[in-house]
């Protein structure tokens, strides 16, 4: 079993979801509270990764943080190494690819929340950044679970995304997908099915574990 | 000098009516102002206006020497720093906390010590003690509504906003509420602005009331001269007033005005300033009814009537008179047994000429 290209995707998946529940959780309270007229927009932006083929949407990202880009120029100048073909630069990629697996349940979810509740918040004296944290987060959570969940498992699956922009280098941008696809082009069946077997059992538990989670959450 | 809440603003919804207040409340001392008018008449926008839930587009709303908004000035105080309690009509209370922790959540500012004797006063003040630990999906109607009030009276505010704080109850309960609540908003002498749209709980409740109708304020003053007294024909159709008929004013003397509705002739209080044609209007539970025909008397207003009509109103039995023209009138189950009154029976109407109150027409 390939346990550097597990070991990998585990550190990928885990650093793209703490970052997208950072970025994701203000972004969907915005979309499912602002009464913007060009809302739509920004929804359809964040749902494009759901529609667009993980190669073009690489491609693009493989532009934008590239060499003869402003980004990559700049990333470059201030790191003093490239993004593309580096675990960050895979990192960047696997954000841009799993933002609507984060923000969409978020935002469902908080445009659950009775919006009484909050005004009922503020009147008892409580700030917008207290009532978030206190009212709106908890009685969210198992909407913010499943796209914290949503957003890790897609991560641990992305393959063509990963192609594009990381490559194929072991122990910096092979995932496990990349692996797998390896070995069976090796002719490798053991090993393909070792790995395999290793993610598709990964993938049940935590999927079991988070619906056993949400059936706990008190239906209010 | 008394301080007060004084209120005159215009907001306005994409394709709603323009709402306009105009509000003057007493702070220092405690009253109720009641909110009246049928749905959808602005009542709710101007009580959030108020807790500064939504910000009008002109005007101002002042407390005491406090600017709360101003829109010239561009002033708008949000509800935290406005030092109100707000009741929702739904009470919204927190369904991922207990009774205790919902009224603690607007506590954070006391001592941990001083914060569970507030809650432990709270919850005696409300008669909620032994349910702190209590979810609220596992209370009742009443008990929800009274750990929203508790919830919003534990941070002591200068001014209670309550929006139809009885219309999510069953009749039974809303009815025991009623009475405990005037009792214990009296108790805090918290000042009361409250929205409702039912008769008996503006006149329960109320010191003062607004009419409103269609985003306006058209009357307002001392509850009961307004439910009385209205000033026009949409006022008295908004406070309920039983029979509102067309008539004509014979002439005037020694105070008392002789009208004619239709070939019917009444006695009522002259009213300054007006004359010609006007309106009566009657309340039902003013008239009182006989059995018989009209005797001659000393009664202002002894009307020979029909019941054309009979319908159950509670404990009351609505009666609808022809007495030449229709009139409504209220009595007891128990007298209407004693009346033996049926369909048809022939009664005489008595009503006092102060109960008969006159609006201008035309």
């Amino acid at each position: 079993m390939d346990w550097t290209a597990i070991w990998l995707t585990l550190r990928l998946a885990a650093l793209t979801t703490a970052i997208l529940l950072f970025v994701g959780l203000p972004l969907a309270y915005w979309l499912a509270t602002s009464q913007w007229r060009w809302k739509f927009l920004i929804e359809a932006v964040v749902a494009l990764p759901l529609v667009l083929p993980p190669t073009v949407l690489g491609f693009y990202i493989l532009m934008a943080i590239g060499p003869h880009s402003p980004v990559g120029q700049s990333y470059e100048w201030l790191m003093g190494q490239p993004l593309p073909f580096t675990f960050q630069g895979l990192l960047v990629a696997s954000i841009l690819y799993s933002l609507p697996f984060a923000v969409r349940p978020f935002a469902a979810a908080f445009a659950g929340v009775d919006w009484r509740l909050v005004e009922a918040s503020w009147c008892l004296g409580k700030s917008r950044l207290q009532t978030f944290f206190r009212i709106v987060v908890p009685l969210a959570g198992a909407g913010i679970l499943t796209g914290i969940v949503l957003s890790f498992a897609h991560t641990v699956g992305e393959f063509g995304v990963v192609l594009m922009v990381g490559g194929n280098i072991a122990g910096v941008t092979r995932t496990v997908s990349i692996a797998v696809y390896d070995e069976v082009q090796a002719l490798n069946y053991a090993a393909a099915g070792e790995t395999a077997l290793f993610l598709l059992g990964f993938s049940f538990v935590v999927l079991s574990v988070t619906y056993a989670l949400q059936r706990r959450v008190p239906v209010l | 000098m008394t301080a007060h809440l004084a209120a005159d603003f215009e907001k306005r919804f994409p394709g709603g009516p323009i709402i306009r207040a105009q509000l003057k409340h007493p702070t220092d001392v405690f009253s109720i102002t009641v909110l009246f008018g049928p749905s959808g008449s602005g009542k709710t926008t101007i009580l959030r206006c108020l807790a500064g839930l939504e910000r009008p587009e002109k005007g101002c709303v002042r407390f005491g020497h406090e600017t709360w908004f101003d829109a010239a000035c561009g002033i708008f105080l949000p509800p935290q720093q406005r030092g109100i309690g707000y009741l929702s009509q739904e009470y919204a209370l927190f369904p991922h906390m207990t009774v205790a922790q919902n009224i603690a959540y607007g506590l954070t500012d006391l001592s941990r010590r001083e914060r569970r004797r507030r809650i432990a006063d709270i919850l005696t003040l409300v008669q909620l003690s032994g349910l702190e630990d209590r979810y609220p999906r596992q209370l009742s109607g009443g008990q929800q509504q009274r750990v929203a009030l508790g919830r919003a009276l534990g941070r002591r505010p200068r001014l209670l906003l309550l929006d139809e704080p009885l219309s999510a109850l069953d009749a039974a309960t809303r009815e025991q509420l009623r009475r405990e609540l005037r009792r214990l908003l009296l108790k805090l002498g918290i000042p009361v602005v409250m929205v409702t749209h039912d008769r008996v709980e503006a006149m329960a409740l109320g010191d003062h009331v607004a009419i409103l109708d269609y985003g306006m304020i058209c009357q307002s003053g001392p509850v009961h001269e307004v439910f009385s007294r209205p000033d026009d024909l949409a006022v008295a159709r908004i406070v309920g007033v039983d029979t509102v008929e067309p008539a004509r004013i014979l002439h005037v003397s020694d105070g008392l005005a002789t009208v004619a509705v239709r070939q019917i002739q009444l006695v009522a209080l002259a009213q300054e300033v007006i004359e010609g044609d006007v309106y009566v209007c009657i309340h039902a539970e003013d008239v009182i009814v006989e059995r018989g025909a009209a005797a001659q008397s000393s009664a202002r207003n002894r009307l020979t009537g029909c019941i054309r009509t009979l319908s159950r109103e509670g404990p009351m039995i609505r009666l609808g008179l022809d007495c030449g023209f229709p009139l409504a009138a209220l009595v007891t189950k128990q007298a209407c047994e004693e009346l033996d009154l049926r369909e048809g029976t022939t009664v005489a109407a008595l009503i006092k000429a102060p109960a008969i109150h006159l609006i201008a027409r035309g």
